[in-house]
């Protein structure tokens, strides 16, 4: 095996299994990524079972389109948590990225792309500079940025910026359209793409291995000789241009562009790299199984809309998974 | 209730923590009206024996008596209700909380303090300071007054006047005579042999975890006629020495002593006349003060000192991790401003600390604790060596790590976990290492792969600066020995000739007799 940053899930604590829950839980701990494939195949199939019509190629494709933008945004999530860190603007981020790519629409797709990465690149700094050289706390640096993005965006809205608030039809296409017959969406290939880069960088980059390490130990690695504020603010950028580029796709996805755009992902981008096995508190974790993370949550949300479950319902299941899960991480990391 | 009767005694007291034992069997008795001197060299278990007698750790044998009746001593609050207080050499005090309010979490009456307060004139204090901005001086004092606001009948001082000024120091003295003189007891543990002599009635010697002696010169003419001073003032400071020391032989030096390939041979020693790397008149505040030496390529310099005397400091002023006050650093004869371990390591210069738990990530794989200096530069970030594996083995085989617990370190023993710590400098390279005690708390086996390494790693060319609480590694390691004393640089010595005594001798202040 020369896969060296695969999650090092406690395998001590499947030592002795007895009885067949046992047995499941020490196959689950040992091969988090399979567990985690068995529980997104038993939610298709129960889907399936309540809308016949989900397993199907739309299905399949309405599936995918939701989980791109939120598995872009958990993979910011995943990133930052390995370092011990958050981002809850990131949902800010990608709805102010969307609002000045729509407005911008009309210079053109790419000017419209450059300018809403730009939102990303200048507030994923901004946060990074916060929380690793005036060490402010992340969660309150976040959360902070998501509050003066909010008020920026809405009396840039209602000022300046009284432009269009309609995505530019490239960007449609390339947050809602699909090719191959309609089967593929444009946005899954943009995820695919990212995913590669990300698994790349936290399994083959020494940027990827820093950030398992100041997730472990911060001060380890200052000792190492590394300037851990370069690591920090470098993983704050990528992860608000990663919350750009999900903006930009779910705002072509929606077509119109309004302040409460991504809102309702936040939680659902935490959860996601949180049931993937990323530890909140830094050092274990990976992409691979954020990836699994999104979908899963994506068939749970297209489960919860057959049963005719509201939004507010769904808001209290993702609540209750992240909760239930960093409740048991705490237990396996106590026991360990 | 007998005069004789001590009022605080342990019976074959024994602690360990793991597989290190820091008690092995100490019978250690306080008189009512005596001020107890408990010394030692480093490690012989005073701080162990202080935390049982404070209830902050239980004895795992033996038993604890207070005035003549077993006690069970299972928390701080258990030994405060038996009449004892401590003042530990970090006070125990919450940084972020007012001193008012800190009383006030102990249930200590704040006129009692603040009378304790102004007996050492510190009735200026504003109480609603926090703890955080007072310095270590005002703290200590501020601790001891809430202990003695307690109104114990033993206080338990661990090294006391290290923080103190002189005229506190004094202040601390006169209070032990009252002490003497209303039939209570203190227990005093410093490094400093001047002030048992000066101020104690007996010392107990620890050694190894062993009580190995008492010195108590005409005690029952003293408490008799409560005099001011104690009888320890004819006692010889180099035979309380002697005594701290004993005639230990270490396994080591048995194993050892005969083996000429792991006992250096004069030529192999000679280092060049290079200097890598020195210092001159370095300060950091009072806890460094005016520290000079250098450094050859191809030599292994010691540096021994008792515990507390700024060795910490002065190591994280010359890995880059503080900024000395004044003074120069050179790294091959050029003059360095470090802002941090970053410029450090970019200059060769590396340190293995001694706490693991500033070096190690406990939760990742010995391969991802071995690569971490690999990457301290920007540009090295979007790639990875060719060779990381290779050089990651050749480390693995180099320290014969045993890799059967490589996922998560943390699973590792104590020793594996220290040749990790020192691995990552063999994977990444250096020119001068520096190390923190790095054989403490370790097995002989790889304590002694441990010295053949540092050898080796000198004789291809590296300078490497070892502080060792373990004495008896100087010989053995070492080509020069540097002794510090409270912040300075109190003596050097050749290592081959030097010995326990010598080297302890100096780390006390005291003159080595030719």
């Amino acid at each position: 095996m020369s896969q060296s940053n695969t999650p090092p899930q406690s395998t001590s604590v499947a030592a002795t299994p007895s009885g067949p829950v046992a047995r499941v839980a020490a196959l689950a701990s040992d091969h988090p990524t399979l567990a985690l494939t068995g529980i997104l195949a038993i939610l298709v199939l129960v889907t399936g079972f309540i809308e016949p019509n989900y397993l199907s190629v739309s299905g399949a494709r309405n599936t995918l389109l939701q989980a791109a933008p939120l598995g872009i945004l958990a993979g910011a999530q995943t990133i930052l948590m390995l370092t011990g860190g958050i981002d809850l603007s990131v949902t800010m981020i990608a709805t102010g990225s969307a609002y000045v790519a729509a407005n911008q629409s009309s210079e053109g797709a790419a000017i419209a792309i450059l300018l809403g990465v730009l939102v990303g690149l200048v507030v994923g700094s901004a946060n990074g500079v916060g929380v690793a050289v005036f060490r402010v706390n992340p969660l309150i640096m976040t959360l902070a940025m998501s509050g003066i993005l909010l008020g920026l965006f809405t009396a840039w809205a209602q000022t300046i910026l009284q432009g269009s608030t309609q995505m530019g039809p490239f960007l449609k296409l390339i947050g809602g359209g699909s090719f191959l017959g309609n089967r593929i969406p444009y946005s899954v290939v943009v995820w695919a793409l990212i995913a590669g880069g990300l698994i790349w960088l936290l399994r083959r980059t020494g940027w990827g291995r820093l950030l398992y390490a100041i997730g472990d130990n911060e001060v380890a690695v200052r000792l190492a000789g590394v300037r851990v504020w370069q690591v920090r603010i470098t993983a704050y950028i990528v992860a608000g241009v990663l919350g750009s580029i999900s903006g930009i796709l779910l705002g072509g996805r929606t077509g119109a562009v309004d302040l409460q755009l991504a809102n309702a992902f936040l939680l659902p981008s935490v959860a996601a790299a949180v049931i993937g096995g990323t530890s909140i508190f830094g050092g274990v974790g990976g992409y691979t199984g954020t990836i699994l993370g999104a979908l899963i949550l994506s068939v749970l949300n297209s489960m919860l809309t057959f049963l005719n479950v509201g939004q507010a319902i769904q808001q209290v299941v993702y609540g209750t998974i992240v909760l239930a899960l960093a409740w048991g991480y705490a237990g396996l990391t106590r026991r360990a | 209730m007998s005069e004789s009767q001590p009022l605080l005694a342990t019976f074959r007291v024994a602690k360990s923590y793991g597989p290190v034992v820091a008690l092995r069997e100490v019978d250690f008795a306080v008189r009512r009206g005596e001020v107890h001197a408990l010394l030692g060299a480093n490690g012989a278990g005073k701080s162990t024996l202080v935390k049982i007698l404070a209830g902050v750790h239980t004895a795992d044998t033996g038993a604890v008596h207070v005035d003549g009746r077993a006690a069970q001593l299972h928390d701080p609050v258990d030994a405060m209700a038996a009449g004892i207080a401590t003042v530990f050499q970090d006070p125990a005090l919450i940084p972020d909380l007012s001193v008012i309010q800190n009383l006030q979490l102990s249930e200590i009456k704040e006129s009692a303090f603040t009378n304790w307060l102004n007996w050492f004139d510190l009735q200026d204090l504003d109480l609603d300071i926090l703890v955080r901005d007072l310095p270590l001086e005002i703290l200590r004092v501020v601790d001891l007054a809430r202990a003695l606001a307690r109104d114990p009948q033993v206080l338990l001082l661990d090294e006391i006047t290290a923080a103190l000024t002189a005229d506190q120091a004094e202040r601390v003295f006169a209070l032990l005579t009252d002490w003497r003189k209303q039939g209570r007891a203190a227990v005093l543990i410093t490094h400093r042999l001047a002030e048992v002599r000066r101020i104690c009635d007996r010392a107990t010697i620890l050694r190894d975890g062993r009580n190995v002696a008492l010195f108590e010169p005409n005690t029952a003419a003293t408490v008799a006629n409560g005099s001011l001073t104690g009888t320890m003032q004819d006692v010889d400071e180099h035979e309380l020495v002697e005594a701290m020391l004993g005639t230990r032989v270490s396994e080591l030096e048995e194993g050892d002593e005969p083996d000429p390939a792991t006992h250096h041979e004069s030529g192999s020693r000679s280092s060049s006349q290079e200097t890598a790397f020195a210092v001159q008149g370095l300060n950091s505040g009072d806890v460094v003060r005016e520290i000079s030496f250098e450094l050859r390529r191809g030599e292994i310099l010691g540096l021994v000192a008792l515990e507390g005397q700024g060795q910490e400091r002065l190591f994280s002023l010359l890995s880059g991790d503080r900024q000395p006050s004044d003074g120069d650093i050179l790294v091959d004869g050029s003059q360095r401003r470090w802002r941090a371990p970053y410029d450090a390591v970019g200059d060769g210069v590396v340190l293995i600390p001694g706490d693991r738990l500033l070096t190690l990530l406990p939760n990742l794989s010995v391969r991802q604790n071995l690569v971490v200096p690999l990457f301290s530069r920007i540009r090295q970030w979007l790639r990875i060596p060719a060779d990381e594996r290779q050089r990651v083995m050749n480390a693995i085989d180099r320290l014969s790590i045993d890799t059967r617990a490589a996922s998560q370190v943390r699973r590792l023993s104590g020793g594996n976990q220290q040749k990790v710590a020192i691995g990552r400098w063999l994977v990444a390279g250096f020119r001068t290492l520096l190390c923190f005690d790095p054989t403490r708390g370790i097995d002989v086996q790889t304590k002694l792969e441990i010295y053949t390494l540092l050898r080796e790693l000198a004789a291809s060319g590296a300078a490497i600066l070892l502080y060792t609480s373990e004495l008896a590694e100087i010989p053995l390691v070492c080509d020069r020995v540097l002794i510090m004393h409270d912040g300075r640089i109190v003596d050097e010595q050749n290592a081959a000739h030097a010995t326990e005594a010598s080297l302890l001798t100096a780390a006390h202040g005291l003159e080595v007799p030719a």
